[in-house]
């Protein structure tokens, strides 16, 4: 059994800000973290390597060189190996662009059982890249897993939380899964596990690398979509600002709910 | 499609140093006297914008350019519900609408299913002008890999330059579907869309996790596909039927899917903050749970549901279903009343169109004053106690008078 397990480096604070004057953006530090939902992608693949005698987890990320830091926090998790795909080929990529290069990247390690990815981002927010890479690698996916109820030789069955119903699903082999939250409580880097893979080199995997190697399919050239304009948002100029002490505060706020009839 | 070039013969250390300031994604490197630009560039350009004049400089690629004029229509994806059609879909039907008459296109609706008639119907009757029928006892249940052969189907025949998708759950899982099939983009959760005379559509969003809204585009590519929330706009008023009803040929698609649907379990329907008329919605600024206690009369008072920014979502303090925003749910209540919440744009974007915002920030510079009708500036902790002492005494003062009863 060979998961592959998607993992992402997102800003650790969410605060960017754009300069009024300028228009530029102003970041909040160099924060970064794993994205949290990875964390439970994580989690659900140790969950499932553990019913196996012979199985294995390969965490892959795409991004910076710098990216590797979530790598290494998955390896002390307990995955088994780690791929960085990095390239400066690869800036620019929007959904389409990330979840292809992703894809080549899953050919280009092999055989392979399962795919895992989290539900979503918190930067990128799109819940996208999963079902794309499926797509990309035509293998099923059932998106937003809560819980493995039962895995058979070719298939296995999951529950998903969909907005207004839960489905049981069986999926055949080789398919791809989105990992909600459910009951799954990610566990911590071990310093057992560290001092193990204390000799372990993150393998870097390049556009070269890839069995498609041409450029017009990654990074910005391959993205079909593009940032036109960034703009700060709108502000209404009929806003009335009520000031004082707090029982002025408190008797504005009751005034507004009598003359809308709310008290 | 074009890339940044860095003249290295302009750079120096100063230059290095307020291109790492301006670029929000950490981009830049430096080494051995080199400066350049990986991976984690999203070209949002500011660098070259902003940044010190002709260091970094954009270059456009050769293209390929799509004939933009062999793509008409303005699809949509008609989502099923239990009885019916999701009300997302007709939402999508009245911006489709609107949008399509910038470049005189058709609006077309796309329904899958069985024994699909009754939502033609309604399809029909707010105006549509094609209904595109995929019927097929096959098609009963959805399934992500027979319903997106079925949408490259039906752009393969029919070309459309649009096709738009509900942002629910099962939205947000099949048009990435679709969107890597087309091999086009596809934009998530846009909070509002433009029609550009050429055909482009502008799909506009709060972006990289700023407080900053971005025009996105897919200016080579065909079909262009986005999701929108439930409850982003409004759905359309019914019309005289004028539409055409297509029924689609399904016999030649294929069937076959590895995923098997065992069962569907509906979830308890409680308390949907989307439906809500009004709405109590809670930020950071509430130390510790219990504090939430403060809100309680007025909550009883107004008949009000409580809902919530994302950091008490995270804090476990409330149900992911309390979350108002571009992560959580779009509210359009009647009256909405922000305590302790600072407005960062995935916030403000799924409560905006709120009828009536009150906002209590002890901030005079966060950004829901800007948007809300009354701005209320002072600590939570004082207000609060001293509203509800005024709630109390209106109640007592009622009730003196024998008037009706505001008990809840
Ligand atoms: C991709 C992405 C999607 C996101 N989606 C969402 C989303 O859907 N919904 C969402 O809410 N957030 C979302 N966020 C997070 C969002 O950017 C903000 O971080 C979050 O909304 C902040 O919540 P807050 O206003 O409660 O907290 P804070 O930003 O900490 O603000 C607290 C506010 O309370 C005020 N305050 C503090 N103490 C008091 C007091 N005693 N009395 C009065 N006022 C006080 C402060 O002045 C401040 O304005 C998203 C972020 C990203 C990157
Ligand atoms: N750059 C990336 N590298 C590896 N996995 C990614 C990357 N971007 C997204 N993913 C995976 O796709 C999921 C959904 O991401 P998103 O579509 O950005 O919300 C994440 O939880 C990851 O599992």
């Amino acid at each position: 059994m060979k998961i592959i397990t998607c993992i992402k480096q997102v800003p650790a604070s969410s605060k960017v800000d754009v300069d009024p004057e300028t228009g530029v953006l102003i970041r909040d530090g160099n924060n970064v973290k794993m994205n949290p939902y990875d964390l439970y992608a994580l989690e659900a693949s140790f969950g499932l390597k553990s019913m196996f005698d012979d199985a294995k987890i390969i965490a892959v990320t795409m991004g910076p060189p710098s990216a590797k830091k979530v790598l290494e926090e998955a390896l002390y998790m307990g995955a088994d190996e780690a791929i960085l795909l990095s390239d400066r080929a690869f800036a620019g990529a929007d959904v389409l662009a990330t979840s292809y290069s992703l894809s080549q990247l899953i050919r280009k390690i092999g055989e392979y059982d399962i795919v895992i990815c989290g539900k979503q981002t918190t930067d990128g927010d799109t819940a996208q890249v999963g079902p794309e890479i499926a797509e990309f690698l035509q293998i099923p996916h059932v998106p937003y897993v809560t819980e493995i109820i039962l895995i058979n030789k070719d298939s296995m069955t999951v529950n998903s939380s969909f907005d207004e119903h839960e489905e049981v699903n069986e999926i055949f082999f080789p398919c791809l899964l989105t990992i909600e939250k459910g009951n799954l409580v990610p566990r911590l880097p071990s310093f057992v596990r560290r001092r193990a893979m204390n000799d372990y080199k993150i393998n870097t995997i390049t556009l070269n690398d890839l069995l498609d190697k041409d450029i017009n399919n990654y990074g910005l050239n391959g993205s079909p979509t593009q940032v036109e304009e960034i703009f700060p948002p709108e502000k209404r100029t009929d806003s009335i600002l009520i000031e004082g002490s707090k029982s002025d505060l408190a008797n504005g706020l009751i005034n507004i709910l009598k003359e809308n009839k709310y008290v | 499609m074009g890339y940044i070039k860095v003249n290295q013969e302009k750079v120096n250390l100063d230059i290095v140093k307020t291109l790492k300031e301006i670029c929000p994604f950490n981009a830049f490197e430096y080494e051995d006297k080199y400066l350049s630009i990986n991976a984690a560039c999203k070209m949002c350009k500011i660098c070259v914008k902003k940044g010190p004049l002709g260091v970094c400089e954009f270059i456009e690629g050769e293209k390929p350019k799509i004939d933009k004029n062999r793509f008409k229509g303005i699809a949509v994806y008609i989502q099923r519900r239990e009885h019916g059609a999701h009300p997302v879909a007709w939402e999508l039907i009245g911006k489709a609408k609107e949008l399509a008459t910038v470049t005189n296109e058709k609006v077309h609706a796309i329904i899958i299913g069985n024994e699909v008639e009754q939502i033609i119907e309604e399809a029909l009757s707010y105006g549509v002008d094609f209904v595109h029928a995929y019927q097929n006892q096959k098609y009963t249940d959805f399934n992500v890999e027979t319903y997106t052969n079925i949408i490259e189907d039906f752009f393969r025949k029919h070309s459309v330059n649009v096709i738009l998708f509900g942002g629910t759950s099962e939205g947000r899982s099949f048009a990435p579907r679709v969107a890597a099939r087309l091999k086009t983009g596809l934009t998530a959760d846009c909070t509002r869309l433009e029609m550009k005379p050429d055909g482009d559509l502008l799909q506009i969003r709060p972006a990289f996790g700023g407080n900053i809204m971005a025009k996105i585009h897919t200016p080579n590519h065909r079909p262009q596909l986005a999701t929108i929330r439930y409850k982003m706009f409004n759905a359309p008023e019914k019309v005289t039927t004028v539409g055409k009803v297509i029924w689609e040929k399904t016999n030649s698609l294929a069937n076959e899917s590895r995923i098997i649907l065992n069962a569907i379990h509906a979830k308890p329907k409680d308390q949907d903050i989307s439906e809500a008329e009004v709405i109590i919605a809670v930020g950071r600024a509430f130390r510790k749970q219990k504090d939430l206690e403060m809100i309680k009369p007025l909550v009883e008072r107004l008949g009000a549901e409580v809902a919530c920014s994302r950091p008490l979502i995270e804090n476990g303090w409330f149900d992911p279903r309390k979350q108002i925003g571009l992560s959580g749910r779009t509210v359009k209540p009647k009256l909405i009343i922000n305590l302790g919440i600072s407005g960062a744009i995935q916030y403000v974007e799924g409560m905006k169109e709120s009828e009536l915002i009150i906002t209590v920030n002890n901030d005079p510079n966060n950004k829901l004053f800007q948007i809300s009708h009354y701005s209320i500036l002072g600590d939570i902790y004082e207000v609060l106690p001293e509203l509800n002492d005024l709630l109390d005494k209106l109640m007592v003062k009622n009730n003196n008078q024998g008037g009706e009863s505001n008990e809840i």
